[in-house]
C-alpha cells in the first residue's frame, strides 16, 4: 500500500435540459421579477474600447436544423489582448468590458446575436500570440457535456495562418470550421455538431 | 474536507487544470438519451493543454445578488405567500479536485415545483404551475467554498423519450470557477429515490460512483427544527496545478 493521494474526482456533467433558460435567462423565459436582467446580456458600454462587432451564432444538429433551445456563452480578451479575470496578471482589463456573454437560441430562427468587440492576440502558452478569437461554450437539451470550441475572425487571415491552435488541426479542412466570415459588422459562426463540417470542439 | 486557504491571502492560481476524466463523465452520443443522437459530436475532440483563454474566467461580486437570489421559496412569491411544497435547505461546498474550496464563485438553480411543472412555455406537464414558484436561484461561495439554497424539494416528472420515462427529482446546477475550462452543468438527486437508476438521462453516465457523487443526503443535524429539512450537496470542479516551480522548468 502507498498513501492515498486524497484527490476528489470532477463532479460529473448533466445535460442542461430543455429548461435551462429557467436558471440562466430566467427573463427571457417570461420570469421577471427575480432578476433584474440576465447574466451577460450587455458585454459593453458607451465606453468600452475597441471595434465594435456583431456576432450571429447558430448550433446545428445532424439533421441541419439549427438548435432552437441551446444556450451559448463566450469569453473573449478585451480589445488590448487581457482578460477581465482576476486570473490574467498580465495587466488590468478594460473596466468597460466584461468580456464574458450569455445569450439563448432565439426559439424560432435558432439564432443568437452577441453585441461586443474585436478581441485583441493573447500569447499561446510557449509566447507566440494566438490569432483573436472567442472562446465558446454550448449547452443544451440532448447535450451530456457543454461543448468547448473556438471562434476566429474571416477577415485576420495572416493572424489565423500563424495561430499556434488553428496549427494544431491535423486535417487542414477543417480549421475552416472555426473561422467566422464577416459581412459588415457581423460575423457568422454556424456550429455544426456532426456531419461533413463537424466544427472542431476542444479537450480542453 | 480540509485545506481550504483563505483566498483573501492568495495570489490568482494560475497552474493548468487537471484534464477531464472523460469515462467518468457522461459520453457525448448516449441512444437511450434519444436528443443526444443527433446532438453529439462523432469525431474526436481536439486535446490542447490550457491558454490564458481558459485558465482566465468571469468572476461574479456579490453585488449582482439580491436579497431573495438564494431563497426559492420566496423571490418568486407574492407578499406574505411562499411557494408550495416541502421546505428544503440545500448546501455544500465548491470544492476542487484538490479539496480546496472555490471562493466567490457564481452557482445557478433552476428547477420543477413541488409538482414537477417547470414554468417554461415550452413545458406540457399537466400538474399545475405555483403561482408563487418561479423556479430559479443563485449564490456566491463563501471564502471557503460553501454554500446554501432554500427551496422547496421538486416533483418527478414524466418527459417524452421512451414511452414511459420519468425524471427523479432534481436541481439543475450550472457552477462558474475560477477558469472558463472549470465551466459545469450538472444536477443534483436526491437520496433514497428510486427513479434515479430508472433514468436515461442519469444513465447516460457509465460509473456508478459518478451517479453517487450527484446525489446529495439527507442531513437531519442541519435541518431546521418545524420548518426544512437539509440536504448536502458538495460539488468538485476540476483542479489545478500548483505553479510555484513546475511551469518554469518545463518552460510554459
Amino acid at each position: 500500500m502507498v498513501q492515498a493521494l486524497g484527490r476528489l474526482k470532477e463532479s460529473a456533467s448533466q445535460t442542461a435540459g430543455p429548461y435551462v433558460h429557467i436558471g440562466l435567462t430566467p427573463n427571457f423565459a417570461g420570469i421577471s421579477g427575480v432578476y433584474e436582467c440576465d447574466l451577460g446580456t450587455a458585454m459593453v458600454n458607451d465606453k468600452t474600447r475597441g471595434e465594435r462587432i456583431r456576432v450571429n451564432i447558430r448550433v446545428i444538429d445532424g439533421a441541419g436544423s439549427p438548435l432552437n433551445d441551446a444556450l451559448v456563452e463566450i469569453w473573449q480578451a478585451d480589445a488590448a489582448g487581457i482578460y477581465n479575470s482576476p486570473s490574467d496578471l498580465r495587466g488590468s482589463a478594460d473596466p468597460n468590458f466584461t468580456g464574458w456573454g450569455r445569450l439563448p437560441t432565439d426559439m424560432t430562427t435558432g439564432e443568437c446575436l452577441f453585441e461586443t468587440i474585436k478581441p485583441g492576440r493573447v500569447p499561446f502558452f510557449d509566447g507566440r500570440k494566438m490569432a483573436p478569437h472567442l472562446t465558446v461554450w454550448i449547452v443544451a437539451r440532448g447535450i451530456n457535456i457543454g461543448l468547448h470550441t473556438r471562434m476566429y475572425f474571416g477577415d485576420e487571415e495572416t493572424a489565423n495562418a500563424e495561430d499556434p491552435v488553428l496549427m494544431r488541426i491535423e486535417q487542414k479542412e477543417r480549421v475552416s470550421t472555426l473561422v467566422a466570415p464577416r459581412d459588415g459588422d457581423i460575423y457568422k459562426f454556424d456550429i455544426h455538431l456532426q456531419g461533413i463540417n463537424e466544427t472542431v470542439f476542444f479537450d480542453i | 474536507m480540509t485545506n481550504s486557504r483563505s483566498p483573501a491571502n492568495r495570489t490568482p492560481e494560475i497552474g493548468s487544470f487537471f484534464p477531464r476524466d472523460r469515462n467518468w463523465h457522461p459520453p457525448a452520443f448516449t441512444p437511450a438519451y434519444k436528443t443526444s443522437v443527433l446532438r453529439s459530436p462523432q469525431r474526436p475532440l481536439l486535446s490542447l493543454d490550457n491558454t490564458l483563454s481558459e485558465l482566465t474566467g468571469p468572476v461574479f461580486g456579490q453585488s449582482i445578488l439580491g436579497e431573495l437570489d438564494n431563497d426559492l421559496i420566496h423571490n418568486f412569491a407574492g407578499p406574505g405567500e411562499s411557494a408550495i411544497g416541502s421546505r428544503i435547505l440545500v448546501y455544500g461546498r465548491l470544492l476542487d479536485e484538490r479539496g480546496i474550496g472555490v471562493a466567490g464563485a457564481l452557482l445557478e438553480v433552476w428547477q420543477a415545483n413541488a409538482g414537477g411543472r417547470y414554468r417554461h412555455k415550452k413545458e406540457t406537464y399537466r400538474a399545475p404551475l405555483d403561482p408563487n414558484f418561479g423556479g430559479c436561484g443563485r449564490a456566491i461561495t463563501g471564502e471557503d467554498g460553501s454554500y446554501c439554497f432554500r427551496t422547496i424539494q421538486p416533483g418527478p416528472y414524466p418527459w417524452p423519450n421512451g414511452p414511459n420515462d420519468w425524471r427523479p427529482a432534481h436541481i439543475h446546477f450550472s457552477i462558474f470557477g475560477h477558469g472558463f475550462a472549470q465551466r459545469l452543468i450538472t444536477q443534483m438527486y436526491f437520496e433514497g429515490d428510486p427513479m434515479i437508476w430508472r433514468c436515461p438521462i442519469v444513465r447516460t453516465i457509465n460509473d456508478r460512483r459518478a451517479i453517487e457523487g450527484l446525489t446529495a443526503a439527507l442531513d437531519m443535524e442541519a435541518t431546521i427544527p418545524m420548518d426544512a429539512r437539509a440536504y448536502k450537496f458538495d460539488i468538485v470542479l476540476r483542479g489545478r496545478r500548483s505553479t510555484l516551480f513546475e511551469n518554469r522548468i518545463e518552460g510554459n
